[in-house]
């Protein structure tokens, strides 16, 4: 079948099995941070914003997108380096595998959150999970972050 | 791995009637659960073009669209303050949020998964669902029935005066729940909805009326025993029998307190 | 130091957080062929007839192979230095099936729904016979896993093909039946660990393409990429030299990757076919068809006097390996070797195993490695003991712990040479606020708060046998190539021993560029396992440098016109010391590669006869519903000795993914068999490792020793974080219910029906 959506702000078309996942779709398309980590919704790996909102590209059809806007790290570069070089400086990525899909996840929360307390940070993360990093050098980054915002808020 | 060999974004609930009536076609709500089978779908049936992912509310009730994802009810305003945080707390230790952008009311309400949160904290109030073919008809009474082919277009948190609380027990935080668990108080009394136990949620009602007049630790613990009593347990990976009936009473009594005024004991 | 113990961004960190395709997948050709498994849905079974005449004939399917396709040389698939201590008993596809998920057929085709669809055309005829799935029952069962005449262990370790033995031994030193006899106290009990996943995001994959010269080139996700290359080689009965191992980045490993899993199928594709071909693990074939954790029982007894005093320590152990042999013999030793001489002022221990077959998935390598394990059994006893005396465990642990000096007779007889656990548990037990909190506090809402605290050592590196070598060589303008073959797993090995580089060549950490694995060219290194990178690849990093220190002054003398005595290097540049005339590293660079007949490279190698445990101190604080036995985790404190941390931040991290591993085995995680075999948690929706709603509050603190014999004072300390955690958190749920859980994972389950248990 035939899909037309906007992908990082650019038109694309596809002729796609209805049974294909959005993640495959934007994976073909050259989006090759979309990783996959799991068959069954639990590992948050596959995040991409569907209309602004963070979804699961893994759970969600091809199909269903059709007229969407989708998002992939690849369209927010600017924003993922930004947070993305907090993470660095605290070795959180490590093996980089979760990095993409939990960005995205955290690009999402704070459109969505003013000033998140540490609780609401963990649970509008939970689903994305990191074997590597023990999450709490993503939390040191996420307050480093949120500190240079409102340095640079107040300036 | 599922498999679909068309697609169709239907453009009413008829078309959508007539081609579920098919064994091998299926409406598509989130998806989720149906992509962990290994089902050969002929016609997979799209609803969201029909305007089903709203939640309206009027003076009556609370109108849920089958499409409407469960993190649009969890951040309902108006059912947020109506349920006083019982819904968000039924959803909120669902996976993430991501996955609760994809997954649907219809999907969690039409499956009538034992495990379903959701579903046993929307039985702990009034609500009906409504059915494309067969029209409105309490939850309660949907719970019971066999899947049939029939559409599940909204479902109606009605705006009856109650109180109704939510706690659950997992194993980890994001977890199924071992337990789930619903006490609700109306004008006619208590009630407990169970789940998870794991088969599909059940309601039991204070029949005998132990909470009755000035409630005390010893109705509290005579209730939650006659839940503990009347509900049937199981096994699985994650618990015994033996302990969700356990965690059952000390949830309903928890439920209870928390519902008095008492300390706001979840999970 | 400059570049050492700083904490400088990992080299690959800005492409990983920003997403770029340097994994596996993202490199795999788009005309690679897919490749994937038929599974066995019996745990023991002989295929007695297979059909795959269907399959073959479904469209886009190029090729199906069983077990009459494949050589007949038996092998292990763990990663480990030749001769491999684990057996070789296994083929890429036998007419036997010994686990549920066990390989049958491979098939490869054009897209990924051909191959499903073949994968249900295949017949297959099974004799199912019985299997063996209780571990107690194994040994000297009359059910054989492994009847097979040309199976065969190569090194002394115990192992009995007839006996379902996959390795036994025992060690002793002093009387230690004596001094049980003599002891005031003595404590035994049986501890049992499960299997676990080590669930890295990224799932096993690899895609195999023949190269310009008809040689096999294998991209694997890989810990082990030149033993991929020996074990490929021997499994498809093809010269070395034909097969070429290139490790991209990876997404984790954590030793589940120190074993072949995807590379040997699309391998054989390759070679049958000569088409690119890639297979990618779905994550339920990481959870039924991997290498978890050994599941062990452990036996010990602890004797100690009426002050406290231990004299003696003796551990049982028994392992279950699964189907296959994969790090069986090996694993097993350090559930003695890494838990006794924690304690070695004991005049006596005995370290006794058995390690057996069964027909549940094979076992093989999870950061700990078997010390994890021990260390639960150990600590936990240590912690009963403490009970038994009426003693606090911390008061317990300073009297008998492991100081620097000491002769730790259960670890090879090796000297502590850098050891500062005694500050590691004072400071781990003052943060936790261990006086004030032990062992517990009713808290307003009716919950109980408990302590608990425990120990662990690791190694670094293999003594003796691990091997790491680098190459270095200076490039136009002067800045430095470093060719390594450990393999960069996510844990930033690339940028450490790029920070070694550049504190010996005295320059910035980004004049150093790092070239990661293949084994073409990359000199050998064995590979990215036991806790060795840092400690024994770093130590060849020194050596390199000096030795292209050293040519580069010569060289440099050279162009100035003395004798190579005469001048220094500062890092920048090579100067006569007497006048300061000088060649800049710069010129160097270009000189030497302008009518040069020196070449300014430097190859060293490194392996050391010690391996200097890491020690630390873990606390932690738990609050238990005593109604449902919900733990929740308030507060972790974790105080490690490393030696010198080479990057503060990397380090930090490793302690904290590694508590969060830990606490996962600890309250979590589980492997359960049903009755046929089957595995329940077979996908992150039934395995549920931590979230980050999960896992409380972490705080680290190092305090380093310095290693004489590591790079720059440093030891190792990639696995040892995993270790206290479940000890620790077994103490503090005694200490805060009364309840003794001696079988992980301790769920809300055991504890409350622990709790009526004890009110009955």
């Amino acid at each position: 079948m035939q899909i037309k959506l906007r992908l990082n702000g650019k038109e694309v078309t596809g002729n796609v099995e209805p049974d294909m996942a959005l993640l495959d779709f934007v994976r073909e398309k050259g989006c090759y941070s979309v990783k996959r980590g799991c068959e069954t919704s639990n590992c948050g790996l596959c995040t991409v914003l569907m209309d602004g909102k963070p979804i699961l590209s893994c759970s969600t059809l091809a199909a269903r997108a059709d007229g969407h806007s989708i998002v992939t790290i690849e369209g927010c570069q600017k924003e993922a380096e930004e947070f993305g070089g907090f993470l660095a400086d605290e070795g959180a990525e490590q093996c980089g595998f979760c990095s993409p899909g939990f960005i995205m996840n955290v690009i999402a929360m704070f459109r969505e959150l003013t000033d998140p307390t540490d609780e609401e940070i963990r649970e509008y993360l939970a689903g994305n999970l990191c074997r590597c990093s023990g999450y709490e050098g993503q939390l040191r980054a996420i307050h480093r972050y949120m500190d240079h915002k409102k340095k640079e808020g107040g300036k | 791995m599922f498999t679909i060999a068309e697609y169709v974004k239907v453009h009413d609930l008829e078309e959508a009637y007539v081609l579920n009536q098919k064994k091998t076609n299926v409406i598509i709500g989130g998806g989720l659960w149906l992509r962990l089978g290994k089902k050969r779908i002929q016609t997979a049936i799209d609803l969201s073009n029909l305007g089903l992912d709203e939640i309206t509310e009027n003076e009556k009730e609370f109108s849920v669209g089958s499409m409407a994802t469960l993190r649009q009810l969890e951040t309902h305003e108006g059912i947020h303050v109506y349920t006083k945080g019982a819904v968000k707390e039924s959803l909120r230790y669902i996976v993430g949020v991501q996955m609760r952008n994809c997954a649907t009311v219809g999907g969690s309400i039409y499956g009538r998964f034992g495990f379903s949160d959701i579903l046993a904290c929307l039985l702990g109030m009034d609500c009906e669902v409504e059915l494309y073919n067969k029209g409105r008809l309490p939850l309660q009474e949907f719970v019971k029935m066999k899947k049939d082919n029939d559409i599940l277009v909204q479902v109606h948190i009605k705006k009856t005066p109650l109180e109704t609380v939510y706690l659950s027990q997992r194993n980890s935080s994001t977890d199924f729940p071992v337990v789930s668990c619903s006490v609700t108080k109306r004008e006619s009394g208590f009630s407990a909805v169970i789940g998870a136990r794991p088969s599909v949620p059940v309601v039991i009602a204070d029949e005998s009326q132990i909470l009755q007049g000035n409630v005390t630790e010893e109705t509290i613990a005579d209730f939650a025993k006659y839940v503990q009593e009347s509900v049937s347990f199981a096994d699985n990976t994650r618990a015994s029998g033996a302990y969700r009936r356990q965690i059952a009473g000390v949830l309903v009594k928890r439920g209870i307190k928390q519902l008095l005024g008492g300390e706001t004991v979840c999970r | 130091m400059k570049t050492v113990n700083q904490p400088v961004r990992k080299k690959d960190a800005m492409a990983l957080v920003t997403g770029k395709p340097v994994y596996t997948d993202d490199l795999a050709p788009k005309d690679c062929l897919v490749v994937k498994v038929l599974r066995s849905p019996h745990a023991h079974a002989k295929i007695l007839e297979i059909d795959t005449s269907v399959a073959e004939k479904v469209p886009d399917i190029v090729c199906v192979l069983t077990y009459k396709d494949v050589p007949q040389n038996r092998f292990t698939m763990a990663g480990q230095t030749y001769p491999e201590p684990s057996p070789y008993d296994r083929l890429i596809l036998e007419d036997r099936v010994r686990f549920v998920g066990d390989a049958v057929a491979i098939v490869a085709g054009e897209t990924e729904k051909a191959v499903e669809k073949a994968l249900r055309c295949i017949r297959v005829k099974y004799e199912v016979l019985e299997p063996v799935l209780d571990f107690r029952q194994a040994k000297d069962n009359p059910i054989l896993i492994h009847p097979e005449e040309n199976w065969e262990s190569l090194c002394p370790v115990g192992a009995d093909n007839q006996r379902n033995l996959c390795a036994s031994g025992l060690e002793e030193h002093g009387d230690i039946d004596r001094v049980l006899a003599e002891s005031d106290v003595v404590i035994e009990q049986t501890y049992h660990t499960k299997a676990n996943q080590q669930t890295m995001m990224e799932t096993f994959r690899t895609y195999t393409t023949m190269d310009t010269y008809g040689r096999l080139e294998v991209v694997s996700a890989t810990q082990v990429p030149f033993h991929v290359r020996r074990i490929l080689a021997r499994a498809l009965d093809i010269p070395k030299s034909k097969v070429r191992v290139i490790k991209p980045r990876i997404g984790g490993g954590f030793g589940a990757k120190q074993t072949l899993i995807a590379e040997i199928y699309p391998a054989i594709v390759t070679m049958k076919t000569g088409r690119p071909a890639k297979m990618i693990y779905t994550r339920e074939e990481s959870m039924i068809a991997s290498t978890p954790r050994h599941e062990m029982e452990i036996k010990v007894r602890i004797g100690a006097d009426k002050e406290g005093y231990i004299h003696g320590i003796e551990v049982k152990t028994l392992s279950n390996t699964g189907a296959y042999g994969e790090h069986g013999p090996t694993t097993v030793g350090l559930s003695g070797h890494k838990s006794i001489p924690l304690y070695s002022k004991a005049e006596a221990f005995r370290f006794q195993y058995d390690v057996v077959y069964t027909n549940k998935m094979s076992a093989g390598a999870y950061r700990g490695y078997g010390a994890t394990q021990g260390i639960f059994a150990v600590e936990s006893a240590v912690n009963e003991l403490a009970v038994k005396l009426n003693m606090d465990p911390v008061k317990l642990r300073e009297m008998n712990l492991t100081r620097e000096g000491d002769v730790m007779h259960g670890y090879y007889g090796e000297t502590a040479s850098s050891c500062t656990l005694d500050r590691c548990l004072e400071r781990a037990a003052e943060m936790i606020g261990w006086k004030d909190k032990y062992p517990s506090r009713v808290m307003p809402d009716g919950k109980v708060r408990g302590v608990g605290i425990a120990m662990a050592m690791q190694g670094s590196g293999i003594s003796n046998l691990d091997t790491g070598s680098v190459s270095l060589k200076i490039n136009d303008d002067g800045f430095y190539t470093l060719s390594i073959g450990a393999a960069d797993m996510g844990t930033g090995c690339d940028t450490v021993l790029a920070q070694i580089a550049a504190e010996a060549l005295d320059c910035s950490y980004d004049d150093i560029i790092v070239h990661g694995v293949d084994t073409d060219i990359s000199p050998y290194d064995t590979g990215s396992y036991a806790s060795s990178t840092t400690y024994v690849t770093g130590m060849a990093t020194v050596k390199a440098c000096e030795t292209l220190i050293g040519k580069m002054k010569a060289f440099g003398a050279k162009k100035l016109g003395c004798m190579v005595e005469e001048v220094d290097f500062d890092g920048d540049r090579v100067f006569v010391v007497a006048d300061g005339r000088s060649i800049s590293r710069k010129d160097l660079g270009n000189v030497v590669m302008c009518a040069s007949k020196d070449a300014l490279y430097a190859t060293e190698a490194h392996s050391s006869p010690v391996s200097p445990p890491p020690f630390m101190a873990g606390a932690v604080e738990v609050e238990v519903d005593l109604e449902t036995g919900t733990v929740k985790l308030v507060d972790y404190a974790a105080v490690v000795d490393c030696g010198t941390p080479i990057n503060p931040n990397l380090a930090r991290v490793q302690v904290e993914g590694g508590l969060v591993q830990g606490i996962g085995m600890a309250l979590y995680e589980d492997i359960i068999y049903d009755e046929r075999g089957y595995v329940a948690e077979n996908s992150l929706m039934q395995y549920k490792i931590p979230t980050r709603l999960d896992m409380g509050k972490l705080r680290v603190e190092f305090d380093s020793s310095y290693e004489q014999t590591g790079p720059f004072g440093a030891k190792s300390i990639g696995e040892i974080v995993i270790n206290t955690p479940s000890p620790a958190i077994a103490q503090a749920v005694y200490n805060a219910t009364g309840v003794r859980i001696r079988e992980l994972p301790i769920t809300p389950e055991k504890i409350v029906m622990g709790i009526l248990e004890r009110e009955n």
